[in-house]
């Protein structure tokens, strides 16, 4: 990381499988749909969408009916397959770009057939509720997608939801 | 040894425990911030940490020349989903804050 701030949360999960895979599961509504969704009953999924382009803009929208927009920003980076990184804000915070957190995924082969995948997220030390909210989140995120990654199969909630 | 045999065997010891509670306390502290809390050698700090980053259960980050450590909760939730289905978390939190109110959360810190 070349940024001075200092993050708020860094997380490290190793998943058996490649880095093209794991960009594509970042990227890819239909390999997002398997794997974006909470562990309690009812949680809804939500997709990511984007053209991901630095510049361009991203929504984290729920994947129903309503399709309502809960996070946006701007992506920052786009490094297929070793670095996406994008801001994160509310909807209606999105035009201030000071209320902004910043994301960024980190992709590295470690070992033979062996990726790491780290996620960290900065700029949230002023907004407690976002940091609350988001903190049993990535955990959560990141164990659907090495599951996915690793068996292959859709975790049973997404597959009804879908 | 299995990754999650390492991790159980980082959480064994209480040494071990105490240094995951104060990055949940602050995350992203300094070797020399974490060794201010704790009644051993910075060198017998320095082995506790490196074998909870063998365990994934810390996550590193340099800032220039500074070695921020971050408690990487990515095992501890896979050890818990592989128990606990998705319809018994609202009961179980429910549970835990019943718990925690009634004990006035001071238990639980070793």
């Amino acid at each position: 990381m070349t940024t001075a701030t200092k993050p708020s949360f860094v997380y490290v999960t190793y998943i058996a499988t490649t880095p093209e895979k794991v960009w594509q599961a970042l990227v890819d509504v239909d390999v997002m749909r398997q794997y974006w969704v909470g562990t309690k009953a009812g949680s809804v999924v939500r997709v990511n969408v984007s053209d991901w382009k630095p510049g361009s803009s991203w929504t984290h929208e729920r994947l129903d009916d309503s399709r309502t927009v809960d996070i946006a920003g701007t992506v920052v980076e786009c490094e297929p397959p070793r670095r996406l990184a994008f801001t994160w804000a509310r909807p209606a915070e999105v035009d201030d770009t000071s209320k902004h957190s910043r994301v960024a995924f980190d992709i590295e082969p470690y070992s033979d057939g062996v990726v790491r995948l780290t996620v960290t997220h900065d700029g949230l030390e002023h907004d407690p509720g976002m940091l609350n909210g988001i903190s049993g989140g990535w955990p959560q995120i990141l164990s659907n997608l090495k599951t996915l990654l690793e068996s292959g199969h859709a975790l049973p909630a997404s597959v009804a939801a879908a | 040894m299995s990754d999650l045999d390492k991790v159980f065997k980082a959480l064994a010891d209480p040494t071990r425990r105490r240094l995951l509670d104060l990055l949940h306390a602050d995350n992203g502290q300094t070797l020399s911030a974490l060794c201010e809390h704790m009644d051993m050698t910075r060198q017998a700090v320095t082995q506790h940490l490196q074998q909870l980053e063998n365990a994934n259960l810390l996550a590193i980050v340099w800032q220039g020349r500074e070695k921020l450590h971050y408690l990487n909760p990515v095992p501890l939730h896979e050890i818990s989903q592989r128990w606990i289905s998705k319809f018994e978390r609202d009961r179980l939190d429910l549970l835990h804050t019943l718990k925690r109110n009634l004990e006035d959360d001071h238990s639980d810190k070793t």
